[in-house]
């Protein structure tokens, strides 16, 4: 079970929290001028990388907050936790 | 039996005590401070167990959990029975009632055996190659016949009576551990001030210091060393020593599973007690001491009962004074195995010799055992031995070669040295390196907050594995260490992976590196011939290391066969992964409190009591459970729910949908997040007006839908399916955080503050109008879809004037703890209407009459607003709400024969057609048949006194009135294609 | 039939008590409860409305007299108030912060409470919650949201041994349950 560092509450176990996918997929702010492919890949298609990833969890049973945190799919080791709209560190 | 092995003096056994046990139904006696093995050896029992393919004799091969034959079951009745323990972990009391496992009828004499005659056949792989054809043989034939031959022991059939306990706990240092590396880490800790947890598999603390006659620590011996030890811990509250308590398993971000066994050494006398505690530490710091597991030697026929580990003979020997024989060869590469010899022959036990494939052993040991007069045989091995149930001789052979010379024994006793326990280090995926003078691979560099201590870590030397544990603990906690004074405690050397030389056909003996899987020699190199070259792969192939025991064993032995052969060296070939759990831990551990009644919660809703008073039927409904229908008298469901029909229609019914989700949509920009989240539009909803709204997923299909609510400018009241109010929560929440942040609105999810009544039918009004105050509800007043802040009954109301059954209705919204009052008084308010309770299948019929759909049902994640006929509700000035992009794209606008919501109606009034039967055009077309649509709701409408369906039919408006079929298990049904409004299609009935 | 409310007396608390091992617990009656959500630029105003100083950090407890504020997040409070002070609270808000930029949700009848007490309390909670409660991770005064075995409770540590919890209504009995079963585990 990961401890995950919520940008508000500190360092929090796992099952606090809801897994939310992989971060930084913006929806564009008007949707119409975007063409079926790019629609299409926002809507269908995410990165699965082996190594750092930047992802989105929300700390469901804590203060509700989403967030981000950079991790390593396969040490697991989260190197930084961020609210949403701050840059990847 | 008497305890014939048991020597008079020695030990940590309480001799003043007796006790009394059986296994496989006879009956032996044993001391306090005994195992299952100790006891059974003392009275001379070694044959404990038969092998899982060839159903070989087995004896007591360790004393600890690395244990791979003496499997047991242990348990008074089959309520406490648990397979697969280690005898050699399992703590004696008194009435202990324990059986072997995999034999029939006998240990002695055992049916299964029959495979060891015909071992040849059976080489590794043989399961792969053999029970290939016919295919069907091998579900109906071969599996079952394998499954009751091979195996373990036996899943108990009742369940399990005791209790498990779980635990949650934090600190600055786990120490896995409590020999004299852990004990020094721990100390060492403890002196910081630090929060230390400190676990030990043993019934006591100690480890090695536990059969240590011979060593003195700060001018104690090791014993006395060891209480004052104990004892200082006692100074620390913040120390919390787990005994009976294995560390199995290393996850993620230092949390450790720990599994406290509390009271089987009690003979699980008090159910009421948990038996056992899954702990998960989250640790900042983990020392990990877990020791070192001695090597067999794999040479042929090294698996007959009497045939035994030399530090395990040394241990029952010193701990629980029990001798494995009266005569002993020793077979040996490794020094531990002289103190062996030693300390039997000081015992009482004669020792037929020392074979040692070294060929100039040095050193204190070997220097005591030659003072002390004892045969060795340098540079020699054994070829072979002999001996049914028990061994009675072997052969010793020089490796150079030359005549071999038979020496009898009751007991033999073998070391191939010493493999670190890295199992929890690896389980942290921390990195192993290969240590070529010792052979062993040791832990580098650490994956998590974590260091190895004492042999463990490759240290053999008590001096050094003290020095080395209170260096890590005083580490991990930031202390400093401190140095302890041992004496009289040489270093034992030597060691030896592979199999060992012994001048004979390899073809014709059987060498077993994996005792429980039954994994020989010839296996592993059968596996490199047959083109396996990958450590993982001949795991596979041959199984070494994937029984109970996860090869902890024989690990090391198939490295040391395979390197010569591939032509590479150990590190080449790698190791395979350690696997948790360290050593089984029962189920019932993991599944803790969560059983029964306790496995999920149980959500009732305020009514929930009155409804189960009147003998409502209840049907789960994600986790509440909700009113099916109320029965009278000897009603069956049918009959009563055509009961509760009749009287929706024709007086007024009333129904329990507290479980509706709600959520409080607040703030100034309250209607314009749900414009963008739902597809109507809300700018122009007034305040007190209601709406069916329909939401979206991204992707352009129907999630959920729901009436809400305008409260005020600024507030709305919003509902959901029952199933989806938490996802919709979430999912809105989602939306407002991470993309609309600008949005100045606030959600809180209200389901639970009220309770929901709905009174429906054309009384409706009768029934809730004389309890209502500060409200008029009249036909003007309160039109359909329109709601009012009131007072019902005295309580405070969100008053609801909504119909999901086609009637005329109320939805009143009162604050839960009120819930049951209200209803009371509107069953007494409704008595001169005959009001009728009517549940979700009442419910689930009344709105399919009209049409209404039920998301989830005619939904599937695959449905749009268009295809269920909504698409009119679509606000079309909105620039965006979430899904409308994804419906605009031409995939969707250039399909043509999309799946629709339709009506269906069956030439047989009579016939209720299966919901998910498919609909075909021709149902006399070849297999497969093209199918049209599928059957999304089906009923008995006693309304109109026939069935009713709702479909999903490709193209489905365009086919209104044509004939489709329906092929169902008892013939073709005939249906016609209709509107899929059944009853009052101008909707009169609703604004009565 | 106009005073029903007041003349009927409903327990909000379910028929919990009494069981094996639920000596450590304690059904709270009554009380008012607000979800109050209030944005960086509004504290002020509504701390001075509720008398509450709103400005403290997330995860602790502010009160005054018989008013509680738990910040669980950045912009939400758990109100914990009298019954007879509620309408006060909702009136004295929507008078200061005129702007609206706020909200008041009341869920009263939402969650119930328990109160916990004793010195084997934070080892019968750790049965089921993950938390670290040793006062220097989980101080007096800390309030937070978290799970209790597959519950969401809320939880404030009033003083060492003694806490308070909340529950949605439905999830109460589990809860209740499951705090009576671990605390069999405990004589005191």
């Amino acid at each position: 079970m990961l401890l995950i560092p919520c940008p508000y509450c500190g360092n929090r176990p796992e099952i606090e929290f809801a897994y939310g996918g992989e971060a930084h997929v913006v929806r564009a702010a008007d949707p119409r001028k975007e063409d079926d492919a790019a629609w299409t890949e926002f809507l269908y298609f995410r990165k699965n990388p082996r190594g750092d990833h930047a992802e989105r969890w929300r700390h469901a049973f804590g203060c509700g907050r989403f967030f981000n945190v950079k991790r390593n799919t396969y040490t697991d080791h989260i190197e930084a936790s961020y609210r949403i709209g701050e840059m990847l560190p | 039996m008497t305890q014939s092995y048991r020597l008079s003096a020695g030990g940590r056994i309480d001799r003043t005590r007796t006790l009394t046990f059986s296994f496989d139904g006879k009956l032996y006696l044993g001391h306090p401070g005994d195992t299952l093995a100790s006891a059974l050896l003392a009275n001379g029992v070694h044959l404990v167990g038969r092998s899982f393919k060839y159903h070989r004799p087995r004896g007591i091969l360790t004393a600890g959990g690395e244990e791979p034959n003496a499997l047991v079951g242990v348990g008074r009745d089959d309520a406490h029975f648990t397979p697969n323990l280690r005898a050699t972990q399992v703590e004696l009391y008194d009435g202990l009632t324990s059986e072997s496992q995999n034999r029939a009828p006998s240990l002695e004499r055992d049916y299964g055996a029959i495979n060891d005659v015909f071992w040849r056949f059976f080489p590794a792989g043989f399961y792969y190659k053999t029970f290939m054809w016919p295919r069907k043989a091998w579900t109906k034939f071969f599996e079952p016949r394998i499954r009751e031959m091979a195996g373990l022991g036996r899943s108990p059939q009742t369940p399990d009576a005791a209790r498990y306990a779980q635990r949650f706990a934090h600190c600055d240092v786990l120490v896995v551990g409590a020999g004299p590396a852990g004990l020094a880490a721990a100390l060492a800790a403890a002196k910081t001030g630090a929060r230390v947890i400190l676990c030990d598999e043993q019934s006591e603390a100690g480890g090695s210091l536990l059969a240590e006659p011979d060593a003195q620590i700060d001018g104690l011996p090791a014993a006395e060393w060891l209480k004052t030890a104990l004892a200082q811990f006692v100074a620390y509250p913040q120390v919390k020593l787990l005994t009976r308590t294995t560390a199995f398993g290393y996850f993620p971000h230092n949390m450790i599973g720990l599994a406290q066994a509390l009271t089987d050494h009690e003979g699980e006398r008090n159910d009421a007690q948990p038996r056992g505690r899954l702990w998960q530490v989250r640790a900042k710091r983990v020392v990990i001491a877990a020791g070192a597991i001695e090597r067999p030697l794999v040479f042929p026929d090294n698996d007959r009962p009497g045939i035994m580990l030399a530090e395990a003979a040394r241990l029952y020997l010193e701990r629980y004074g029990v001798l494995p024989g009266r005569r002993a060869l020793i077979f040996t590469a490794h020094d531990g195995a002289y103190r062996t010899a030693l300390a039997l022959q000081r015992a009482g036990c004669a020792i037929a010799g020392i074979v040692d494939l070294r060929p100039n052993a040095g050193g204190p040991w070997v220097a005591a055992a030659q003072k002390a007069g004892l045969a060795i045989y340098p540079a020699s091995t054994i070829a072979t031995t002999d001996g049914r149930l028990r061994i009675t001789g072997a052969t010793v052979k020089p490796i150079a070669g030359g005549s071999g010379q038979r020496l009898s024994c009751d007991t033999l006793l073998m070391s191939g040295g010493f493999t670190p326990s890295v199992h929890l280090f690896s389980q942290s995926r921390g990195k192993l390196v290969f240590d070529a003078t010792l052979d062993a691979f040791l832990p580098g560099a650490p994956a998590e907050a974590c260091s190895v201590a004492g042999s463990a870590a490759g240290v053999a030397a008590l001096a050094e594995v003290m020095a080395s544990g209170a260096e890590a603990g005083a580490e991990a906690a930031g202390g400093s260490a401190f140095s302890y004074q041992v004496t009289n405690a040489p270093e034992a050397q030597g060691g030896f992976i592979g199999a060992v030389p012994y001048h004979g056909d390899p073809g014709s003996v059987r060498a077993f590196l994996d005792y429980q899987n039954d994994v020989t020699a010839k296996d592993i190199a059968l596996a490199m011939r047959e083109g396996m070259k990958s450590v993982e792969h001949v795991k596979r192939f041959t199984t070494n290391g994937m029984a109970t025991d996860q090869g902890k064993l024989s690990n090391m032995n198939a490295l040391g066969i395979m390197s010569p052969v591939l032509g590479k060296p150990v590190p080449a070939i790698g190791t395979t992964t350690f696997r948790m759990p360290y050593t089984p831990v029962p189920f019932g551990y993991f599944a803790g409190y969560a059983r029964g009644e306790l496995f999920d919660p149980e959500r009732h809703t305020a009514i929930h009591g009155w409804a189960e008073a009147q003998g409502a039927v209840f049907e789960d409904v994600s986790l509440w459970k909700r009113a099916r229908y109320f029965p009278r008298g000897s009603e069956d469901m049918h009959k009563a729910v055509a009961r509760e029909c009749r009287a929706v229609r024709n007086g007024v019914g009333i129904f329990d949908a507290s479980t509706l989700g709600k959520i409080e949509v607040v703030g100034p920009d309250a209607a314009e997040f749900l414009n963008r989240m739902y597809i109507n539009a809300w700018t122009k909803l007034q305040p007190g007006k209601l709406r069916y709204g329909i939401l979206l997923r991204e992707d352009g299909f129907v999630i959920d839908d729901g009436v809400i609510g305008r409260i005020t400018d600024t507030r709305f009241h919003v509902t959901t399916t029952t199933g989806g109010a938490a996802r919709v929560l979430t999912m809105m929440e989602d939306y407002l955080q991470t993309e609309f942040p600008e949005l100045n609105v606030w959600l809180t999810s209200t389901t639970e503050q009220y309770a929901v009544i709905a009174v429906q039918g054309p009384m409706a009004r009768k029934v809730v109008a004389p309890l209502i105050t500060g409200a008029d509800i009249s036909a003007e007043a309160l039109p359909h879809m329109s709601m009012v802040e009131c007072k019902i009954a005295g309580v405070p109301a969100r008053l609801f004037r909504v119909s999901f059954t086609g009637e005329l209705g109320f939805e009143i919204n009162v604050p839960a703890d009120y819930g049951r009052a209200v209803w009371e008084a509107l069953m007494a308010s409704g008595k001169p209407y005959d009001i009728t309770p009517y549940g979700t299948e009442t419910m689930h019929v009344l709105r399919a009459e009209k049409g209404y759909i039920i998301v989830g049902q005619e939904t599937d994640g695959t449905v749009t607003p268009d295809d269920v006929g909504y698409a009119g509700m679509i606000g079309k000035a909105k620039p965006d709400f979430v899904g409308k992009r994804a419906l605009a794209r031409k995939a969707f606008a250039e399909q043509t024969n999309r799946k629709q919501l339709v009506g269906l109606l069956t030439d047989d009034p009579a016939l209720v057609l299966d919901e998910g039967a498919h609909i075909v055009a021709d149902p006399a077309q070849p297999k497969p048949m093209t199918m049209l649509g599928h059957i999304t709701s089906s009923y008995w409408s006693e309304t109109l006194g026939r069935s009713v369906a709702l479909a999903l039919l490709r193209d489905g408006r365009a086919r209104t009135g044509e004939q489709l079929y329906v092929p169902l298990a008892t013939g073709n049904a005939r249906v016609s294609v209709v509107a899929p409004v059944f009853y009052d299609p101008e909707g009169t009935r609703l604004n009565g | 039939m106009d005073n029903l409310a007041e003349t009927t007396s409903l327990s909000r608390l379910f028929a919990l008590s009494g069981q094996a091992g639920d000596r450590h617990c304690r059904p709270v009656t009554g009380g008012a409860r607000f979800s109050l959500r209030v944005p960086q630029a509004s504290l002020g105003a509504a701390g001075e409305a509720l008398g509450l100083d709103l400005t403290g950090p997330i995860n602790r407890a502010v009160s005054a007299g018989q008013r509680t504020a738990l910040r669980l997040g950045p912009d939400e409070w758990l109100l914990l108030l009298a019954e007879t002070d509620a309408a006060t609270v909702a009136a004295s808000l929507s008078q200061r912060l005129t702007d609206g930029l706020y909200s008041l949700a009341d869920i009263s009848h939402r969650q119930t409470g328990i109160a916990l007490e004793g010195v084997a309390v934070t080892d019968i909670l750790n049965g089921g919650c993950p938390l670290d409660f040793d006062p220097a991770a989980f101080p007096v005064g800390m309030a937070t949201r978290t799970i209790f075995f597959k519950a969401e409770i809320v939880l404030w540590r009033q003083d060492l041994t003694r806490f308070h919890m909340e529950v949605w209504r439905s999830f109460a009995p589990y809860v209740w349950s499951l705090l009576a079963n671990v605390g069999c585990e405990y004589a005191d």
